[in-house]
C-alpha cells in the first residue's frame, strides 16, 4: 500500500507500521476495503450498509439516553421528560433514537425487498438469509420493547395490547406474558425488562447474528444484479461511497422530520421551544383513565388493522390474527431459498412479497383512513344522514317515516356506514388532541420550580384540577350543568341541552352580571331550566331589582363587585367604598340580606344559600359535598345529588380531594407557568 | 470505473484522482452522517457541568437547648427541601453536623461530618472525647483539630453557624473539596 507521506517516513507512519508489525491491522483494512464489486458499484446494494449504519446510530444514541433514563414506574416518564425537556441536547439525542428507528424499519423492508428482487436469497446464500429474517424480527423487538421505556400513556396502553397477544400463544401463553410483563401486573418490571430486552439481550443477539452475517455475505462476495453487464467496481471507494452518501440522506431525513417544526416555528415569527421538537412524549402511563388514543407505532398498524378483520371471533380470531397469519407469513418467507431454487417459486416469491408489503401498505391506508376520516370525509355531503342517523338512532323504519321517499330513505341508510365511520373518527381525533393537551399539561406541571414529587408525574397529574377538573366535571356535574364560554358560537345550542346553571365562570363578576339581568335569571344559563324557574331569585332579579329608585345601577354593580370579591376571583381594583357599599346592601335585611345569610347580618339558614364566602372554595366544596345542607339549597334543592355524603351502606360518590379538584377547576385555581412576557 | 484488477493500487493517473475524490467525498459523508448523533449524545452527556448546586445557605437545625454547654460534639441532622435532577423533594435530612458548645456560652461551633481526606463520615468516638473517620483513620479532637500522624490534609470543616435571639441554631451547609490543603467550597 502506498503511503499519502512520501519521503521519510513521519512519525505517523511509523507508528502505524509499529501496530501493522504487532496487528497487522493494514491487511485487516485492506481486506475489508478491497472486495469486488461484480458488475460495479450500485445504488441499489446500499440497503444493507445504511441498516449497519442506522443500527449503529442507535447505539451511540442509545448509550448516551441510558446514561439518564431510569427503568421505574416512578421514574421513566419522569427521565424521559427531563431529558426532553431540561438537559442540553436531550430533545435531539431523543428525536434521532426515535426517528432513525422508524427509518430502520423503513429499510428493512427495502433491503429485504432488494434481496428477494435480485433472487440474493439463492444458494449458497440461503443461510444468510434466513440470519437476515432473524435480524428483522430482532429489530422489530427491539421497536416494540422500545416504544414502552417512557411509560406514556401509548406505550403503556400498546404494550398492554402486545402482551396480551403474547398471552394468547398455545399452551405456554399465560406465563410467557407474565414473564415478559414481569409479573401479574404492568409496573417496575415490565420497565426493567423491557429495559434489557431492548438495551441488553436483543441488541446483543442481534450484534452476534449481524457479525455472522456480514462474515458470510463477504465470504460468498455481494450477489450482483443479473445479467452483469458492466466491469467490475471495488468496494472503496467506489459502492462505500455510494453507501455514505444514502446513509448520510438517511440522517438528513431524520434530521429534518426532527428540525422541520422548528424551522416552521421560526418563518412563521414564532417562539421554538426545543422540549417540543423531536419524538412525542405522552401524558405519564396511568391505568385508571380510558386511553381512546391508543394505537401502536405506524409500522404495526396494518397488524392492529389486520386484526380487525378477525373482530367478532374472540380469542379465537385474535389468536389467528396475531399468532397463525404473521407465523404463517414468516414460515413462507424462511422457505423462500427453497422454493426458490425453481424459476416459478422465484417468481412466486418476487410476487409474495411484493404482495406481503403491497397488503401491509393497504392495511395501514385502511387503518389510516378509519381514524382521519374526519380529516377528509364530504361532511357537506354527509349532512343530512349525518342528522338522520343521530334522530333516528339509524333505524330504517324511523328513516322512512321521517323521509317519507322510499328511494331517498334508501339512499341516506346507505350512508350511514360512512355516518358512524365519521362519528369513530371524530371521537377517535378528540381522544388524539385530549391526549396531547394532557400530555402538554403533564409536561407543564413537571416543569414547576418545585419539580415532581417523589411519588411520580401521574401523582402530580391526578393532583392537578386542570387535568381532573373536565374529567370530573364531565362524569358527575356534566349531564345537568353546562359549563361553556357564552361568548362562543355554539354556546346557545349547548346551553339548550343543559338543565342545570352554566358554571363557566361561576364566582366571577361576569357570572353574578348574568345572573342579575332579568333577561338572563331565567335562561338557560341560570334558572331556566330548573325547579327555580319560577322562584323566589328569579321573581326577585325580574321584580324589586328593576326599581331604579332602590337599586341604582352603581349599587348592582357594588353588589356584583362584593360577590366576586367573596369568592376570590374578584377585581383587586375595586375601590374600598365600592366593596364596603356592597357588602351594606348585600347584609341588608331589606335587600339581598332578606333571605341571604351574609356574615352576621342574622337571617336565618335555610330559606336561601348562604352568600358568606359565596363562590369561594370552600363554599364550592360545600355545596357540591351537600347542597341539601341549609346553607345552600336546603329542602328545596332541586336534583343536585349530595356528592360528598355517604349514603347509608354506600360511600359518597366523590371523595373529598375529587371534589376539591372539581371546585378548583371552577374557580380556575390551578398552576400555571410563569411567563416571560408576564401575561 | 476501468479497473477490472482486485488491486487499487496500480489505477491509471486519472483513476488515481477520481478515486481521491471518491474516497474524500465517502469519508466525509460518513463522518457528517456518524457526527450527529454523536454530537447530541455529548451535547447531552455534558449536560451535568451546566448545573450548579444549590447556593449554600442557612439550614435551621435544632434549638440552643438541644446543645448542652459541656464541650461535648453532638450530632444533629440537616433538613431541608432537595431537588434531584426531576424529582423535588420535601422536607428531609440532606446530611450531618456536628454541635458543640463551651460552658456557660452562647456560641455553638459547628463541624461538617464530611471528613476532609476523601469525604467520608467521620463519627464520633462513643466516649464522645474526638472523632474518628471508619474509613482511613484519621483522628481529630472534639474541637475538629488534626491529630497527627494523619491521612488528612487538614483540620475538620467548620461551619458558620448562627444562633437566633429565640435559640434556633441554623448552620450556613456547605461542601469543601476534599484531599487538599485548603478549605475550598464547592460551588
Ligand atoms: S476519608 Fe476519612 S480518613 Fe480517608
Amino acid at each position: 500500500m502506498r503511503s499519502p507521506f512520501r519521503g521519510r517516513p513521519g512519525p505517523l507512519r511509523k507508528l502505524g507500521d509499529f501496530l501493522d508489525d504487532r496487528t497487522g491491522w493494514r491487511g485487516l483494512v485492506h481486506e475489508a476495503l478491497y472486495e469486488r464489486v461484480p458488475g460495479g458499484a450500485r445504488w441499489r446494494y446500499v440497503w444493507g450498509s445504511t441498516l449497519v449504519f442506522a443500527f449503529m446510530t442507535q447505539v451511540i444514541t442509545g448509550l448516551f439516553l441510558w446514561a439518564s433514563y431510569s427503568a421505574s414506574a416512578q421514574t421513566a416518564w419522569e427521565s424521559v421528560w427531563y431529558i426532553q425537556h431540561e438537559m442540553a441536547g436531550g430533545w435531539l439525542l431523543r428525536g434521532i433514537h426515535h426517528f432513525m428507528a422508524q427509518a430502520m424499519v423503513i429499510l428493512l423492508a427495502l433491503h429485504l425487498l432488494q434481496v428477494v428482487i435480485d433472487g440474493a436469497y439463492k444458494a449458497p446464500r440461503e443461510v444468510n438469509f434466513w440470519l437476515g429474517l432473524v435480524l428483522m424480527m430482532l429489530v422489530l423487538g427491539m421497536a416494540l420493547t422500545g416504544y414502552l421505556l417512557p411509560w406514556d400513556q401509548k406505550g403503556y396502553w400498546a404494550t398492554r395490547v402486545a402482551t396480551n397477544l403474547a398471552g394468547l400463544v398455545p399452551l405456554v401463553g399465560p406465563q410467557l406474558q407474565q414473564l415478559v410483563v414481569g409479573g401479574p401486573d404492568y409496573g417496575h418490571h415490565t420497565l426493567t425488562r423491557f429495559f434489557a430486552l431492548h438495551a441488553g439481550f436483543l441488541p446483543a443477539t442481534l450484534v452476534l447474528f449481524l457479525v455472522v452475517h456480514l462474515a458470510l455475505f463477504r465470504k460468498h462476495g455481494l450477489h450482483a444484479k443479473q445479467p452483469v453487464t458492466r466491469p467490475d467496481g471495488m468496494f472503496w471507494p467506489d459502492q462505500l461511497l455510494k453507501d455514505t452518501v444514502a446513509m448520510l440522506a438517511v440522517m438528513a431525513v431524520v434530521l429534518g422530520v426532527i428540525l422541520v417544526p422548528a424551522v416552521r416555528a421560526m418563518l412563521a415569527g414564532g417562539p421554538v421551544v426545543a422540549g417540543e421538537l423531536g419524538a412525542e412524549l405522552g401524558a405519564p402511563a396511568d391505568p385508571s383513565q380510558p386511553y381512546a388514543a391508543a394505537r401502536p407505532e405506524w409500522y404495526f398498524l396494518f397488524l392492529f388493522q389486520f386484526l380487525k378483520v378477525f373482530e367478532g371471533w374472540g380469542a379465537t380470531g385474535e389468536f389467528l390474527g396475531a399468532i397463525v397469519v404473521p407465523g404463517v407469513i414468516m414460515l413462507v418467507m424462511f422457505l423462500m431459498p427453497i422454493v426458490g431454487r425453481w424459476r416459478l417459486g422465484h417468481r412466486f416469491n418476487v410476487a409474495f412479497t411484493l404482495g406481503l408489503l403491497a397488503g401491509v401498505a393497504a392495511l395501514t391506508g385502511l387503518a389510516l383512513d378509519e381514524d382521519y376520516y374526519a380529516v377528509w370525509a364530504d361532511k357537506q355531503r354527509l349532512a343530512e344522514a349525518a342528522r338522520l342517523y343521530d334522530e333516528t338512532g339509524g333505524d330504517e323504519a324511523k328513516v322512512l317515516a321521517s323521509v317519507g321517499d322510499k328511494a331517498k330513505a334508501r339512499a341516506v341508510a346507505g350512508q350511514f356506514h360512512a355516518v358512524e365511520k365519521l362519528r369513530r373518527s371524530e371521537a377517535f381525533l378528540a381522544a388524539v388532541s385530549t391526549a396531547r393537551a394532557d400530555a402538554e399539561r403533564a409536561a407543564e406541571l413537571a416543569g414547576r420550580p418545585e419539580r415532581i414529587p417523589p411519588a411520580g408525574a401521574l401523582d402530580l397529574v391526578r393532583r392537578d384540577p386542570l387535568a381532573q377538573g373536565p374529567r370530573l366535571f364531565a362524569q358527575h356535574c356534566g349531564s345537568c350543568h353546562a359549563h361553556v364560554d357564552p361568548a362562543r358560537p355554539d354556546a346557545a345550542a349547548i346551553l339548550a341541552k343543559s338543565s342545570a346553571a352554566n358554571l363557566h365562570g361561576f364566582g366571577t363578576a361576569a357570572w353574578m352580571r348574568g345572573l342579575l339581568d332579568p333577561e338572563q335569571v331565567a335562561g338557560p344559563a341560570y334558572f331556566g331550566n330548573t325547579a327555580h324557574r319560577e322562584g323566589d331569585m328569579v321573581g326577585f332579579v325580574q321584580g324589586d331589582l328593576q326599581d331604579k329608585d332602590t337599586w341604582k345601577q352603581a349599587d348592582i354593580e357594588a353588589v356584583i363587585a362584593v360577590m366576586a370579591a367573596e369568592s376570590g376571583l374578584g377585581d383587586a381594583a375595586t375601590p374600598a367604598q365600592t366593596i364596603a357599599r356592597g357588602r351594606e346592601l348585600v347584609a341588608a335585611t331589606d335587600r339581598c340580606g332578606g333571605c341571604h345569610r351574609f356574615g352576621d347580618n342574622g337571617t336565618d339558614l335555610g330559606t336561601a344559600c348562604d352568600l358568606t364566602g359565596w363562590g369561594g372554595r370552600e363554599w364550592l366544596v360545600g355545596i357540591i359535598r351537600d347542597p341539601t345542607h341549609e346553607r345552600f339549597y336546603g329542602t328545596s334543592n332541586d336534583r343536585m345529588p349530595s356528592f360528598g355524603k355517604a349514603a347509608e351502606s354506600a360511600a359518597p360518590l366523590l371523595t373529598a380531594e375529587q371534589i376539591g379538584l372539581i371546585a378548583d377547576w371552577l374557580r380556575g385555581a390551578w398552576y400555571r407557568p410563569a411567563t416571560l412576557a408576564g401575561e | 470505473m476501468q479497473t477490472t484488477k482486485a488491486d487499487g493500487d496500480r489505477d491509471s493517473a486519472g483513476d488515481t484522482r477520481r478515486g481521491f475524490l471518491a474516497k474524500v467525498a465517502a469519508l466525509a459523508c460518513g463522518g457528517l452522517a456518524t457526527v450527529a448523533p454523536l454530537a447530541a449524545g455529548v451535547w447531552a452527556f455534558l449536560d451535568p457541568l451546566r448545573r450548579k448546586g444549590a447556593a449554600a445557605t442557612f439550614l435551621p437545625v435544632t434549638e440552643l437547648t438541644a446543645v448542652p454547654d459541656d464541650g461535648v460534639p453532638r450530632q444533629f441532622a440537616v433538613v431541608s427541601e432537595r431537588i434531584d435532577a426531576w424529582t423535588g423533594f420535601p422536607r428531609e435530612p440532606i446530611g450531618a453536623v456536628y454541635l458543640r458548645r463551651e460552658k456557660g456560652s452562647q456560641q455553638v461551633e459547628a463541624l461538617s461530618a464530611t471528613c476532609p481526606h476523601a469525604g467520608c463520615f467521620v463519627e464520633l468516638e462513643a466516649d464522645g472525647r474526638c472523632f474518628r473517620c471508619p474509613c482511613h483513620n484519621s483522628t481529630f479532637t472534639r474541637d475538629g483539630g488534626i491529630v497527627q500522624p494523619s491521612p488528612s490534609p487538614r483540620v475538620m470543616d467548620a461551619l458558620e453557624c448562627q444562633v437566633s435571639e429565640s435559640g434556633a441554631v441554623s448552620v450556613k451547609w456547605q461542601n469543601f473539596y476534599t484531599g487538599i490543603a485548603d478549605k475550598v467550597a464547592r460551588e
